[in-house]
């Protein structure tokens, strides 16, 4: 199978220091692939050789499965959706998005109708005579959006574009994204370092971290079995634990990671259960978060709000979960 | 864990003055601000544009030939004149001066101004502001005379010129009508070219502050989306940079119209606008004359500014 992107084994090294270090990585055609990670973790220099703007040290960026390491920006057929978007001051909405088509020589009507086309894809339709200026951050992403889209490209990158925007709008924009994905059929390769906008987004997402990648995996394999300690972490909120507690607690060597919503208070018949001290009750809306501490670490269980009397801080309980609501984490490599 | 506790240490209330007035001028910000601006405002009310509105008032007074007397009388005589062939000449000569030395000024700035501003870093940087702005350090007057001795028969660019075999067409370029003369020094060529050489840092600064404004991601998106260099150049670096041209030229430009001592020290004889109003005002006491004279300029930069501004040059500011 042919593949949108293709890293074989990519190093980006600044100096020292390896932004991107021993990437391999296969996009698939029509998905919508995110790049996970903290802020440093290389997935955004990972979008950039992509794009073009850097280039790989060693290795080689495959673009539908032809070398591309060494070529330009603009002898890629991918665009770029900039996180600050990067519309160009001068032109107004229509020039923007007409402006790729512009480039290629396209005639003025044809390119003005597609420009057109693609505003009203993106629900902009009547803005095409405003200047960026005069609109406002959801309105510029979308002009981003269809002046990237315009062109057909066969991979369109989106450098966390959803980053400036407010949570209400953020949403209803990660609900369009994906629409428009799967409407346009065009591979989606979305950068971002909020997990569940990730998890809600994509078909597959590859977790990085300190310029490697952890795991690539869909969604639901990435929470219920992450791959390291740093992805059980990441992706979501984990209990890791290890060490004498978990063999006390379950007769086995290693670490494992328990989801707080997996643990109830209590004591069940087959369930794993340990008594603590609530050192802190958070109300978070739908749930609480109580953490207990255990044997001098904490443990924390989300339980939901609207039901339970909640245990008073400084209060001794008893958590339980079920044996296989534990995921034992692969040996640290 | 709490016994980091603050403990409250607020003083004994005093109400001092000073106490009062800096708590007076954080609520009233509108006060405050007046009291910053009066002065400064005042100073460029009265003596800026109140010199320039008695200017504009006196080209409209009468001037008597016969007894050199200026009375308050209002007419347009003034601005007639001006458009009899010898003062038209002035003007036209002025005019076409400054729009040379400007055009030439930007050709020659832009590409140093691109480099200083997308290029160079720290202290390399730093050096570029020093050597554009060190020659406007020493005194105009000394750069303009040294220039007369450089492009003297005789001097260093006769010299250069000859080393370089280029004496023919030196000669022959001083042949051409309008251009020539019997030296670089009395040519209007190497009055251009003195004109360049003292207002180029005027024109290098604004323009490079222009494209120094541009973000590095525009330039990006613009080869993402298919552009070759040249046409990110074009397209995006270019309307960007035009304001900075326009201001930069603005500089320039008023500053050539107004010159009188360049037209005196090096080129053919003749009189630029700058010296009409010198003599005008000053040897034969003409004052309307010479304030008719300096409107002109006014006039020209006002038009151009409103050119500039319908090509929606400063929309991007």
């Amino acid at each position: 199978m042919k593949h949108a992107v293709e890293f074989d084994r990519v190093r980006r090294s600044y100096g020292a220091v390896n932004a991107v270090d021993d990437v391999n990585l296969a996009i698939r055609e029509g998905e919508f692939f995110s790049m996970l990670g903290p802020s440093g973790s290389g997935k955004t220099t990972c979008l950039r050789l992509i794009a073009g703007f850097e280039l790989p040290s060693s290795g080689r960026v495959l673009i539908d499965g032809v070398d591309a390491s060494r070529l330009p920006p603009f002898e890629r057929n991918v665009n770029t959706v900039f996180q600050d978007y990067a519309l160009f001051p001068t032109m107004n909405v229509l020039e923007n998005v007409a402006y790729p088509l512009m480039i290629k020589g396209v005639a003025k009507r044809e390119r003005y109708a597609r420009a057109e086309e693609a505003l009203a894809m993106v629900a902009l339709d009547g803005f095409a005579a405003r200047k960026p200026g005069q609109l406002s951050g959801g309105q510029r992403q979308r002009v981003a959006l269809a002046r990237a889209l315009v062109g057909r490209p066969r991979v369109l990158l989106l450098d966390e574009p959803l980053g400036a925007l407010d949570l209400k709008l953020r949403e209803q924009m990660q609900g369009e994204l994906k629409a428009l994905q799967r409407q346009l059929g065009i591979t989606f390769v979305f950068v971002t370092h909020d997990q569940s906008e990730a998890l809600s987004m994509s078909d597959r997402v590859a977790v990085f971290a300190r310029g490697r990648i952890e795991q690539v995996d869909t969604p639901q394999a990435l929470y219920s079995q992450p791959a390291s300690r740093f992805v059980a972490d990441f992706v979501g909120t984990s209990n890791v634990v290890d060490g004498a507690l978990a063999e006390t607690l379950t007769g086995r060597r290693g670490a494992f990671a328990i989801r707080p919503e997996r643990i109830r208070l209590g004591r069940f018949d087959g369930a794993i259960s340990v008594r603590g001290v609530v050192r802190e009750v958070a109300f978070l809306g739908p749930v609480n978060r109580v953490d207990v501490e255990v044997a001098g670490r904490y443990l924390s269980a989300q339980l939901p709000s609207f039901s339970l009397q909640m245990p008073e801080v400084g209060t001794e309980v008893e958590l339980a979960w079920e044996r296989d609501a534990a995921h034992w984490l692969p040996e640290a490599a | 864990m709490s016994s980091m506790a603050i403990s409250p240490t607020s003083p004994a209330p005093r109400t001092s003055l000073a106490r009062r007035v800096s708590a007076l001028l954080y609520r009233r910000t509108t006060l405050a601000l007046l009291l910053l601006l009066t002065p400064p405002l005042l100073w460029f009310g009265v003596v800026y544009l109140g010199s320039l509105l008695t200017l504009i008032a006196q080209s409209f007074y009468t001037f008597d030939d016969f007894s050199m007397q200026v009375t308050p009388e209002w007419t347009l005589a003034n601005y007639r004149a001006l458009l009899d062939a010898a003062n038209l000449d002035i003007v036209l000569r002025t005019v076409s001066m400054a729009l040379a030395v400007s055009a030439m000024s930007a050709l020659l700035a832009f590409p140093l101004a691109y480099y200083m501003a997308r290029y160079a870093k720290g202290s390399e940087k730093a050096f570029f502001y020093v050597a554009v702005m060190l020659p406007m350090w020493a005194s105009y007057l000394v750069k303009v005379y040294a220039w007369t001795v450089l492009l003297a028969k005789g001097g260093i660019s006769w010299w250069l010129i000859d080393k370089l075999g280029l004496t023919p067409l030196y000669e022959w370029m001083l042949t051409l009508p309008g251009i020539g003369g019997s030296t670089l020094s009395t040519s209007n060529f190497g009055r251009f070219w003195v004109f360049v050489y003292i207002w180029l840092p005027f024109m290098i600064l604004p323009i490079q502050a222009a494209l120094e404004r541009i973000p590095d991601n525009l330039l990006a998106a613009s080869s993402d989306l298919g552009a070759r260099p040249w046409q990110t150049f074009v397209h995006i670096i270019l309307p960007m940079a035009v304001p900075g041209v326009v201001a930069g030229s603005i500089f320039t430009f008023s500053l050539t119209l107004g010159d009188y001592i360049i037209p005196q020290l090096i080129g053919p004889s003749g009189f630029y606008i700058g010296n009409m109003v010198y003599s005008m005002q000053g040897s034969v006491g003409n004052m309307p004359m010479a304030a008719a004279f300096t409107v002109v300029p006014i006039v020209l930069i006002g038009v151009y500014l409103t050119l500039a501004k319908r090509t929606g040059a400063f929309d991007a500011l």
